[in-house]
Order: C-alpha cells, then sequence, then structure tokens
C-alpha cells in the first residue's frame, strides 16, 4: 500500500468511548483522506489521547468503528499498523541506545521506506552529529525530534501524533511543520492534537473540537 | 508491504534487548547476587552439617532460584512501559506474541542463564551428592524458562499499576509451585540414586505448554494494560 493511493482513507464511524464512567466523546464521525490532516483540539481531559490512541488501534471504541480504506481496522490487525505511525506522550526511544541504532530498530521492524536511511532521518530533523550519542544524553528536544525521525524511516501514509510540539523550540517546530507539509503534499494522512496552532495549509486542514 | 519476515524480527528484538542488558550489566548482577546470598546463607543458619544440608539442598537451591527469577520479573517490561516504546511494540506490524517469546527469551538469557551457570558451585557448596548435580543442572535449564515465561504474563498484567509488586507475586507464585515440586523432587530423587526420567518428562511438558500458550496469553494481557 503506498501513500499515493487514491483509495487511502480514514473513517470514523459514531465512535464512543468512556473511561472511568463518563463519556469523553459520543457519535463522532470524521473522514481523513489522503493528503488531508485532522486537527483535534479540546480542553485537558477532553479524551484527545483517548480518540488517537483508538485511532492507532491500541484502545477498542466502545461504540462505533474506524475503517482504514474500508476495512475495519480490528479486522486488518497488523496490515493497518504498518500503515500507521505513532508518536504519543512518551517518545517510545531507548535511552540506552544511540539515535541511530533507535532509528534503524524502528526500520527493521516496520514498512522500510527505501529512500531514506536512519542517518539521513536524523539530519532531516537537524540531528546529524548526534548519531553515536546515548538517547539518555539528548535533551528533551532532541528527544523528541528523535521521535519525529521514526516517521520518515517507514512508509507509513497515516501519521498519529499526540502533542508533537512538546518541548521543542521554535526551530524544532518549524521543521516538524515542514515534515507533516510535505507529507501531506505527497499524498500522507496526518491525526494531530495539539495546543499549539499547527501551521499547514487550511484547505487541507480539518478541525475537530471535543470541547465544543 | 515490506515488513520483515516473523524469524527476523524476533532476532531483530533478542538482539535489541541483549544489547539494552549488556549496557545495564549492573541489573543484571542482582538476581544473580540474590540466588549466590541466599544460598550461601543457610549452612550459616542451620549449621553445617553435611548430611542435614544435602537433605535440605535441593529445595533451598530451587526455592532461591524462584525467588531470583520473581526478583527479577518486574524488569522485563518496565524501562520499555516508561519510555513509551512498549506502545510502539504494540503498533508495530507483525503478531505480539512472536514479540513477547522474542522479550522473554533475551530475558532468560540476561537472568536465568546466570543462575544455571553458577548453581553447580551452589551444588558443591551443600554438598549434593555428584549423581543429583547433572541432574540439578537439567531441571534448572527446564524450569527456569517456564518461571520466565509464566512470570511474564503476570507482568503483562500489572505492567499500568504503580504498585505491581505484591499482587505480581500473588498471581504468579501459585503457578511456579508446579515447577518447585517437581524439579526440587527430581534433585532429591537423583540424590537416591532412583531414575528421574518421569520428573524431567512432565517439567518438559510444562516447558512446552509454556513456550506454545505463554506468549499468547502476555500479548492478551498487555494489550488489555496498555488500552
Amino acid at each position: 500500500m503506498s501513500s499515493s493511493s487514491p483509495a487511502a482513507a480514514l473513517d470514523a464511524e459514531n465512535l464512543t468511548c468512556i473511561r472511568d464512567d463518563r463519556t469523553l466523546f459520543s457519535d463522532l464521525s470524521f473522514r481523513v483522506e489522503s493528503g488531508q490532516a485532522l486537527v483535534v483540539s479540546g480542553r485537558n481531559g477532553s479524551g484527545k489521547t483517548t480518540l488517537l490512541r483508538t485511532l492507532s488501534g491500541m484502545r477498542m471504541p466502545d461504540e462505533g468503528n474506524i475503517r482504514w480504506c474500508g476495512d475495519d481496522i480490528y479486522r486488518l490487525g497488523s496490515d493497518y499498523n504498518a500503515c500507521t505511525a505513532y508518536v504519543g506522550h512518551r517518545d517510545g526511544s531507548k535511552l540506552d541506545l544511540t539515535p541511530l541504532e533507535n532509528l534503524a530498530f524502528v526500520r527493521s521492524l516496520g514498512d522500510p521506506n527505501p529512500d531514506l536511511q536512519p542517518a539521513q532521518a536524523l539530519a532531516t530533523v537537524d540531528l546529524a552529529g548526534f548519531e553515536d550519542v546515548a538517547t539518555r544524553n539528548l535533551s528533551a528536544g532532541q528527544q523528541r525530534r528523535l521521535a519525529l525521525a521514526r516517521l520518515l524511516i517507514t512508509r507509513a501514509p497515516l501519521w498519529i501524533l499526540d502533542e508533537p510540539f512538546t518541548s521543542l523550540d521554535t526551530h524544532g517546530i518549524a521543521i516538524v511543520e515542514e515534515l507533516a507539509h510535505n507529507h501531506l503534499v505527497n499524498g500522507g494522512m496526518l491525526v494531530v492534537t495539539s495546543h499549539h496552532m499547527v501551521n499547514l495549509d487550511s484547505t487541507a486542514v480539518i478541525h475537530l473540537n471535543l470541547s465544543a | 508491504m515490506s515488513t520483515a519476515p516473523l524469524s527476523h524480527a524476533f532476532l531483530i528484538l533478542f538482539k535489541r534487548d541483549l544489547t539494552l542488558a549488556y549496557r545495564k550489566r549492573a541489573e543484571i548482577v542482582n538476581p544473580l547476587l540474590f540466588f549466590v546470598l541466599v544460598t550461601a546463607m543457610f549452612p550459616l543458619g542451620i549449621g553445617a552439617d553435611p548430611a542435614q544440608l544435602r537433605d535440605i539442598g535441593p529445595g533451598i537451591i530451587w526455592v532461591a532460584a524462584l525467588l531470583a527469577a520473581l526478583l527479577s520479573l518486574e524488569t522485563i517490561f518496565r524501562s520499555d512501559f516508561e519510555d513509551g516504546s512498549l506502545e510502539q511494540l504494540l503498533l508495530c506490524p507483525h503478531p505480539l506474541s512472536i514479540l513477547m517469546l522474542a522479550k522473554v527469551a533475551a530475558h532468560w538469557v540476561t537472568t536465568g542463564l546466570p543462575l544455571l551457570l553458577v548453581a553447580p558451585l551452589l551444588a558443591v557448596l551443600l554438598d549434593l551428592p555428584e549423581e543429583a548435580r547433572s541432574t540439578l543442572l537439567i531441571t534448572l535449564a527446564l524450569g527456569t524458562p517456564v518461571l520466565s515465561l509464566v512470570g511474564t504474563i503476570g507482568v503483562a498484567l500489572t505492567v499500568g499499576l504503580r504498585r505491581g509488586g505484591m499482587i505480581l507475586s500473588l498471581l504468579v507464585l501459585p503457578l511456579y509451585v508446579p515447577v518447585l515440586i517437581f524439579a526440587a523432587s527430581a534433585v532429591t530423587t537423583a540424590g537416591a540414586g532412583l531414575p528421574v526420567s518421569a520428573h524431567l518428562f512432565l517439567l518438559t511438558a510444562l516447558l512446552a505448554l509454556a513456550v506454545s500458550l505463554s506468549p499468547a496469553a502476555t500479548a492478551a494481557a498487555l494489550r488489555i494494560s496498555l488500552s
């Protein structure tokens, strides 16, 4: 499945999520197509992270379906996982490995992007020169950029990003926005939560406010 | 789609965990030290009567091995859970049970195998008869992987809890009892010069059962814990 496939779309149908007897959101439907970004906003505790974890397949929705290219994501299983890249609150990098080893590990388990080697991905997020430093010794912002470099080394068309701008400086934010922009231009899809205004081409952006 | 084949995924994760263990060598030593110290304290506590030690030696070594395994269990997922890489494993396009098997295998190599290597010394320390020593090694080789495999299910269930240690022991210890009974009695029986093949077959059966069922159970438990 390549990222330019015209039929690629993520459909959410009547999603309901209940957490600790509290309904976070109910009857939520949306469609994200190739080249589009879904920007999820809402107050703290409004269910943004839960929605993203549900879309990634980690958590079952309490009601409703999620479809990828028309098929239920739980039926697709690992085929769906190969199409998504998730960066959550926690970076998901091993602190005792070097950035290069971390990326090589993700690359070898995923659907590798043949055009980009781990070292190039590091250079893209401005981490060139840090290939052989233990990840533990990088700053919080650098660790965040390493986590985002993971998006580039597999060919996953759907990026699911939970607060990607946390601990990034303005330069880092610009880098990530450019990555997201290029991804959308190349026919990728993006689901993102952020308190920071996401600078993306407005025609491609769908806004979803969970507090509304 | 061109993801790596299964055996490849197993090896990649196995190698990653061994690399990580090598970089945190101090953590590997903990269960090993516990095993040696507990066993070495017994002769000091109950007196150095060789006949008495020979009688209770198999039990002591096995109980110490079991507790050492329990002690090391929590480390299998803790750092992966804290840094978020456990979520990433859950979302990577490979069967979670194969990845779990790789994690348990790496965990056993770094925590179970060292016990096996020092056990001959402890057998001498407790004056186990010559015939019982090889049986001790065989039971440890068959039994400690079962401890790791079964324990991992419990860890997967309690990984999200803040104080999971107590619940983990309560969950896992009853499941460890069959291994303890058959393994310790095999060593005692061997010391008496009797055949032990029945015990060893039973342990092998437990191992086969654990290898085939535990990864799937661990994967299911992990999905619940992380959802």
